[in-house]
């Protein structure tokens, strides 16, 4: 099953590996969201959603049904 | 030679500094003003550079690139296509900031492809050793083909840099960085075929972006140039990443950032900031310190004033000359003033306290933790900011509810915002619950009077989510939730600006709302002091028969203040309020408080001012009386005070929940393009809290 976003861990690296375009506001893709770019979780809010990423140095919160159209290829698994 | 007049824009990414460079060129000589049309805020300043150039800087909406998504961002883009605007740039001062370099040259390479001279400001230089951030600057400047500044404008370093580059703009080169039409070679060869006297990029933006554009119709490109949506976003993010890899080629080499050095604070505080328990506790202390200190500070200040007007009235009444004009000064003008005045106090901390959060960094902490909560009632997490920034005044808020992608989530925080207890509330409430509840504390330290003020912050709130979530169930709308929002690193606010912050709000009331109410005191003074001739004219003898059919004997001074209160029931005022008082006799209120709920439907805050312009006509003495001496002093017909517990309640109440704010439905008709939600705020709102005041008043009678 392809990863995404969505099931990192606080702390966690990953790179972008494709985006679902049509899902994703343009704003988050000028941050630097874009394939081929490091994405690291830094934070959950206590509900489960929003999440709290550092992407190509922009820290940004998205909800939790963006972060699912984000794939990612995890950086290390352990 | 140079020119005598420079026009500057500054633009840049939000959470820059932008605003501070802003201060730091301009200091106090800026104008706020409003783009036509749109209730954006425009800000203009001037700088002097040189004995004989000056600059006016045009201060543009934060944007994180020139692909619009609201209508703020939408100014930078139309003053940048029109090259007719009276503020169309001769050069673009960039603002970047040295910990976001990357993301920030993306505005930068765009605003580069209109082919402007445009000025590199990277602020906030001194974070770099703090950060381990090296810059090659002579390399960034080949490379970006510009001038740069490094800039901090907390210290106050690179200001002068930046004036000499922009006195220098024509120096500047105006090559674009890179060439972005080579994501599709064939359209853009097209497109430039079509239009060759049209820069290229200008055409891709007005085929991308909903502005309009004054030369160029939208629909004469459009034709053979059309694509599908979403084939124009797969472009837009083909572009995006062309710019990134060039500006990733261009940082490997510019810049260094040695990680070992850098350290983040940002990290940890997050961790406290928005833990599941410590972040909901922390968010709470930091209103309720609000608004305890908002109660407690103000009030000194706010007696003063109080105090200050009542006696300069009775000054001016018993040193001038008698007649109509001093009538006019000491119970219209200079009460009228007063009612202006005593809000300033508490204006100015509640900006204080929302510019500080907004500054630090803090509130898009809120947005991140609120975020899932609010969405049970339809809102959203940036609801949170408007809802916060209701408590100084619904307007501003209303319009910042603008950043909220969804229409749904933005509407209904727009519609509900009203019902958060704003600024013009608060000198209502603060007198009535000075005149119904005891000056206690409760535990020796919490202000009973603060407590109820809380409580009355609470119960706007809670109605507000309420109204929220029934609207969530009725309005049937399918809009995509897009939620992206960036949370910048903490900073210290800077005095200057939360200073600056605070003086604009603080004039823009003043100036705008205090227009209204002081022209609404003269006008009760008018009505108040004149009536028919029937039989306002004739008090005198109407008094006197009335005591001889009496046959009792008064002295001078009751037979004074019986012939002042016939006067105001005879006058045009007290026709008005008799009329109306059937209706608002089941919750407690007489013909007098009608006549100060009528006029306050302008603006809330016209209350006090009212009530304060009627009882100086009705006493009409020269002993200086505070608003809240005479309120005390009010009776009913079978003896009892008038603002006893009862009334006091259904009083607050009504503020509480009714519409009473024309400035309001205006800024909501504007914000929604129909007059349909503002009437529909306007029953509801209204009508709802008829009720629970006459529910109030007759429980606690």
């Amino acid at each position: 099953m392809q990863q995404t976003t969505a099931d990192l861990k606080i702390g966690q690296r990953g790179i972008i590996h494709d985006l679902n375009i049509d899902e994703i506001p343009l704003k988050l893709l000028e941050m630097g969201c874009l394939p081929g770019n490091a994405i690291e979780l830094i934070q959950i809010a206590p509900l489960g959603c929003p999440l709290y990423f550092n992407v190509n140095d922009s820290h940004v919160a998205i909800r939790l049904e963006t972060a699912k159209e984000i794939l990612v290829i995890l950086e290390n698994e352990n | 030679m140079a020119k005598e007049l420079i026009k500057v824009a500054l633009i840049g990414n939000p959470n820059t500094g932008k605003t501070s460079v802003f201060n730091q060129l301009t200091g106090l000589h800026q104008q706020v003003g409003n783009y036509p049309g749109i209730t954006v805020e425009k800000k203009i300043g001037t700088c002097k550079l040189s004995e004989t150039t000056k600059a006016t800087i045009v201060d543009l909406p934060g944007t994180y690139s020139l692909n619009a998504s609201s209508i703020d961002e939408n100014v930078v883009i139309e003053l940048l296509l029109n090259k007719n605007d009276e503020n169309y740039p001769d050069v673009v001062v960039l603002v970047s900031e040295v910990e976001n370099l990357k993301r920030n040259l993306l505005l930068y390479t765009q605003i580069k492809d209109f082919e402007i001279p445009t000025i590199l400001v990277i602020n906030m230089c001194d974070r770099m050793n703090l950060k381990g951030i090296e810059l090659d600057i002579p390399y960034l400047e080949q490379k970006l083909n510009t001038k740069i500044a490094l800039v901090s404008s907390r210290k106050n370093i690179g200001i002068e840099k930046i004036k000499t580059l922009i006195l220098d703009y024509e120096n500047l080169p105006t090559t674009p960085c890179l060439n972005a039409s080579s994501i599709d070679p064939e359209y853009f060869e097209n497109l430039k075929k079509a239009f060759p006297n049209q820069l290229l990029y200008k055409l891709w933006l007005i085929i991308t972006q909903d502005v309009n554009f004054l030369n160029l119709e939208r629909n004469q490109i459009q034709s053979p140039f059309t694509k599908s949506h979403a084939d124009l976003k797969r472009l837009q993010q083909k572009e995006t990443i062309k710019r990134y890899q060039f500006i990733n080629d261009t940082l490997k080499i510019g810049q260094k950032i040695d990680l070992s050095k850098a350290t983040d604070i940002r990290a940890k505080l997050d961790r406290v900031v928005t833990h599941k328990f410590f972040g909901y506790l922390i968010f709470f202390f930091i209103l309720f310190g609000i608004f305890q200190s908002i109660f407690d500070w103000s009030s000194v200040p706010m007696d003063f004033i109080d105090h200050s007007f009542a006696s300069l009235a009775s000054y001016s009444k018993t040193h001038l000359p008698a007649g109509e004009f001093t009538n006019l000064l000491s119970e219209g003008i200079i009460p009228g003033i007063g009612g202006i005045l005593i809000f300033i106090p508490q204006i100015a901390f509640l900006f204080l306290f929302i510019s500080v959060l907004e500054e630090s960094g803090y509130m898009s902490r809120v947005v991140f933790l609120m975020d899932k909560i609010m969405r049970n009632f339809g809102l959203s997490g940036k609801s949170v900011v408007p809802l916060i920034s209701g408590t100084a005044c619904a307007i501003p808020a209303i319009m910042g509810a603008r950043n909220i992608e969804n229409w749904k989530e933005r509407l209904i925080t727009i519609l509900v915002t009203p019902f958060i207890t704003c600024s013009a509330r608060l000198p209502v409430y603060a007198i009535l619950i000075a005149l119904i509840i005891p000056e206690k504390r409760v535990l020796g330290f919490i202000s009973l009077q603060g407590l109820t003020l809380m409580v009355l912050y609470l119960l706007g709130f809670g109605m507000a989510i309420f109204s929220a979530y029934l609207l969530n169930k009725i309005l049937k709308m399918n809009s995509k939730s897009y939620f992206v929002v960036e949370m910048p690193s903490y900073k210290i606010p800077l005095f200057k600006n939360v200073a600056i912050n605070i003086l604009e709000k603080t004039k823009s009331f003043v100036f705008g709302a205090g227009k209204i109410i002081l022209a609404l005191s003269v006008v009760l003074w008018f009505l108040g002091s004149h009536g028919p001739k029937s039989t306002f004219g004739q008090t005198e003898r109407i008094v006197k028969s009335e005591m001889e059919s009496d046959a009792k004997t008064y002295d001078e001074s009751t037979l004074e203040r019986k012939v002042n209160a016939y006067k105001l029931e005879n006058s045009y005022i007290g026709i008005i309020g008799k009329s109306i008082e059937p209706a608002i006799k089941p919750l407690g209120y007489d013909w007098k408080i009608g006549i100060a709920i009528v006029s306050s439907f302008a603006a809330r805050e016209v209350f006090v001012g009212t009530l304060a312009t009627i009882y100086s006509v009705q006493n009409d003495n020269e002993n200086e009386t505070s608003i809240k001496a005479q309120m005390k002093q009010e009776k009913r017909a079978d003896g009892t005070s008038l603002f006893n517990l009862a009334t006091g309640m259904s009083l607050l109440l009504f503020y509480a929940f009714a519409m009473q704010c024309v400035s309001t439905l205006a800024i909501v008709k504007k914000e929604t393009y129909s007059w349909k939600w503002p009437l529909i705020q306007l029953f509801f709102m209204s009508g709802f809290a008829y009720l629970t005041a006459l529910v109030a008043y007759q429980l606690f009678k």
